[in-house]
């Protein structure tokens, strides 16, 4: 590892931690539970999301465990399927979903753009209480003995033929939904009405760019979520409805309803950390992003294009080959948005001043995995060989490798990134350099296997399997302990760090956006005064003249 | 907006000289002028009816292809919807959408009587709305048309059973497995109805709420973003109830 570093901190024998911020400006726990301040709600999100981290953890813990033999050892099948259920369940819609906008941008896009909140704080307040009420009726479900129709609740399998807790996961996630909207909607109205004056759209970071083109889809797609598992629940309580055949409704019909929400719901879930991953690849290479304006445009190219690709998900449930063929089109055009992301990352990185702190190895990670992901995205949008990979190892490797291997990592990149900034402490270095390989080798040797599995044949959502795939699966759960590692070391030092890491000061990584020219941590509203911006976004020069004027004037 | 940006404009200008620059205590601290806070506020409404349109949007798909599928039985149904009774709920809704355009008008004036007269009226022709709603429910249930509660094909496939639709439609009989998907309709128009209504009652509850604000002269101070956002959501639960009335009564009459 090069030693080489950006990173700038203040004299530690004197620097201390400013006495007034958000964090100590009032005290008590009735302080935390009604504020309105976007960085407290985005801190009460940041310990919630890791809570449920840990338990979709847990259960993906078991579900590799079981996997390890041919036979069902561990488990019983109807157990291994409530387990994998709700694994999915609370890794989309109560870890992925929320991750990067509901902590790191409800935290961030005030100060990005130099407001002091956002527009709505009391709804951005009641976004985490649907949030922790549908966590509670998540856990309830579990508790009172799980649902096993996997996370998209195929009907009529979830309306007609299981008697689990169907209706309370659907409840619990039809409030997560609006949990959802609230977010979406709040970062829409922020992002248009309360930028700083001279913050143009073209010089907002690329960060607000992709939020708000993740909050378009929010606002778009959930709703339809929504009704869509209120017909079910009534479905189910009725014994009569729209997507069950034996009562002449339509199966397909739930399909469509449910990827029209979804599909999209990928790009909820990957676009903020496409915008992680813009800030922290050109901070940690002192260069603004190659093509701008490309970048900004792909993120709503991808939000637009997002919406009309869902039929990818039905290519063998019984759609039209001439559906098939547009919508196999389709999706291949969106892989043009995000082929324009990777590449010019990629130019970024080209004469840049690289250098390899935390986030930047993150980011690493995710450019590699996430290219992958996305290219065999490519084989499953292909109608001709989907329909001999679908339904195996090979779309969970690859839904895998864009979820985990690209969002979770963009996820602990921003979460390195900007920890000086949300607690004013620094995080160990070298130990996070080390968490960050052993989570990129980890990532590997559990995912990988499972896009040959999936290439020989074996199907997703089995607790038991031929034995000639015991070897890949093996590797497979190997894997998952090393990757398991990569999670908890994070989780330790960074609770460590915030008794005993170093001060980080205003800006220790010299990076150029808003958010750096406040104190860290922030005040409650964010700026001293509302910052008048007059330059355009990572624009290193400009940074400079700021830190030569400021010399100038200490001196003086 | 103008109207009433221009009528925050010139509270916030009212107070401003009064109190020497201070913001007008309805000025939430987060934004920078009351116009802002008007703005936002009013584009986050207009955002919400969005995820309305799209949460109906889910409903009305499905009725779509549901009718394509079994026209005969959405005939057959959409007969059982009395005309006199949905037309006479449109005319309350619509003449409820106009009293509370009133008084969103009645706030811009800071007339604290007049705006809590329409209030009321728009309280009242809620209320009357959900009255007759509840009569043709009731209908519903006598004549067993409530899906999975004892549901009864007989004026399906009997029509002369059924005399009063019978007169006035003469409807052939249906065969008994078309006949079955009446209960698809009845499911939907419960559905969409119910999903409507509920709606009215969300927004009746806001309503009372909202009388009891303008009683203290909440909103005929200048600061009208309540009054005027409320009216937004009124008016689209009306504008849904026109699609519905055309839909489920309507489009199957000759």
């Amino acid at each position: 590892m090069s030693a080489a570093t950006i990173i700038s901190l203040p004299d530690q024998s004197t620097a201390r931690i400013p006495k007034v911020n958000f964090l100590t400006k009032e005290n008590g726990l009735l302080s935390w539970l009604l504020t309105t301040d976007h960085k407290r709600i985005a801190t009460l999100y940041l310990i919630s999301i890791t809570f449920f981290f840990f338990i979709g953890g847990a259960l993906a813990g078991l579900i590799r465990l079981e996997l390890l033999t041919p036979q069902t050892t561990l488990m019983a099948a109807d157990t291994y399927n409530k387990v994998f259920t709700m694994h999915g369940v609370i890794m989309v819609f109560f870890f992925l979903v929320p991750s990067v906008p509901a902590t790191i941008g409800n935290f961030l896009i005030p100060m990005m753009i130099g407001a002091k909140d956002l527009a709505l704080p009391r709804i951005n307040l009641l976004s985490w209480y649907l949030y922790m009420i549908a966590g509670c009726m998540a856990i309830y479900t579990m508790a009172a003995g799980g649902v096993d129709t996997g996370w998209t609740f195929t009907t009529p399998l979830s309306t007609h033929y299981l008697n689990t807790h169907v209706i309370s996961t659907g409840l619990a996630i039809f409030v997560a939904g609006f949990s959802s909207i609230f977010t979406g909607l709040n970062f829409i109205v922020t992002i248009h009405k309360m930028r700083a004056p001279g913050m143009t759209w073209f010089r907002l970071p690329l960060f607000v760019w992709s939020n708000y083109a993740a909050s378009i889809l929010m606002v778009l797609g959930t709703p339809v979520l929504a009704i869509t598992l209120v017909l079910v629940v009534l479905e189910r309580t009725m014994h009569i409805g729209v997507f069950d055949p034996t009562y002449g409704g339509d199966p397909i019909l739930f399909q469509h309803l449910f990827w029209f929400y979804s599909h999209p719901a990928v790009y909820i879930m990957i676009l903020p950390g496409m915008g992680v991953i813009s800030e922290v690849v050109s901070t940690f290479s002192r260069k603004r992003v190659f093509g701008y304006t490309a970048v900004a445009f792909s993120s709503v190219a991808i939000a637009i294009f997002g919406f009309f690709v869902w039929a990818h998900h039905m290519f063998i449930m019984g759609i039209s080959n001439y559906a098939a063929l547009v919508f196999s089109l389709l999706t291949m055009l969106v892989a043009v948005p995000s082929a324009i992301k990777i590449f010019n990352w990629a130019f970024t990185l080209y004469k840049g001043s690289i250098t390899f702190e935390t986030p930047m190895l993150y980011a690493f990670g995710f450019m590699g995995l996430f290219t992958i992901g996305g290219l065999t995205g490519v084989f499953l949008g292909t109608t001709g060989t989907d329909i001999h990979l679908t339904e195996t190892y090979f779309v969970v490797a690859h839904f895998h490798f864009v979820m985990v291997g690209g969002m979770l990592m963009a996820f602990l990149s921003g979460i390195h990134f900007w920890w000086p900034k949300w607690t004013g402490r620094m995080y160990p270095e070298k130990i996070s350099q080390l968490a960050a390989v052993v989570t990129y080798i980890g990532f590997n040797f559990t995912f990988f296997p499972q896009f040959i599995l999936g290439m020989l044949g074996m199907p997703r959502r089995y607790a038991a399997y031929p034995p000639e795939f015991q070897a890949l699966n093996v590797f497979s759960t190997a894997g998952a302990t090393i990757l398991g590692v990569g999670y908890l070391l994070p989780m330790l030092y960074l609770t460590w760090s915030l008794k005993y890491g170093e001060i980080a000061g205003d800006n220790p990584w010299q990076a150029t956006g808003l958010e750096w020219q406040t104190q860290s941590p922030p005040l409650t509203e964010n700026f001293a005064e509302i910052p008048i911006v007059d330059h355009e976004a990572y624009d290193y020069e400009w940074l400079e003249k700021q830190t030569a004027a400021r010399q100038q004037q200490e001196v003086a | 907006m103008t109207d009433s940006a221009a009528v925050a404009n010139s509270a916030m200008a009212e107070t401003g000289n009064s109190h020497h620059g201070e913001h007008p205590p309805y000025q939430r601290h987060h934004f920078e002028t009351v116009d802002q806070q008007f703005d936002a506020t009013n584009f986050a409404m207009w955002l919400f009816l969005l995820t309305e349109v799209m949460f109906f949007g889910g409903l009305f798909t499905a009725y779509l292809i549901m009718r394509n599928w079994y026209y005969q039985a959405f005939v057959a149904g959409s007969h059982q919807l009395s005309i006199v009774w949905g037309t006479a709920n449109t005319a309350v809704l619509i003449a409820s959408s106009f009293t509370m355009a009133m008084s969103v008008w009645s706030a811009e004036m800071r007339r604290k009587k007049s705006l809590l007269v329409y209030l009321c009226l728009t309280l009242v022709f809620g209320l009357v709305f959900l009255g007759i709603k509840g009569i043709e429910w009731h209908e519903k249930w006598e004549k067993h048309h409530v899906p999975g509660v004892h549901f009864s094909v007989e004026s399906f496939v009997n029509p002369q059973s059924d005399p009063a639709v019978y007169n006035e439609y003469h409807d052939a009989p249906l065969a008994p497995d078309m006949a079955q998907k009446t209960e698809e309709y009845f499911f939907l128009y419960f559905a969409m109805t119910g999903m409507h209504a509920l709606h009215m009652v969300i927004g009746i509850g806001i309503l009372v709420f909202m009388i009891f604000r303008a009683r203290s002269g909440a909103f005929t101070n200048g600061h009208v973003t309540f009054v005027e956002n409320f009216g937004l959501y009124w008016h689209f639960v009306d504008i849904i109830w026109i699609y519905l009335f055309a839909l489920l009564y309507l489009i199957s009459r000759h």
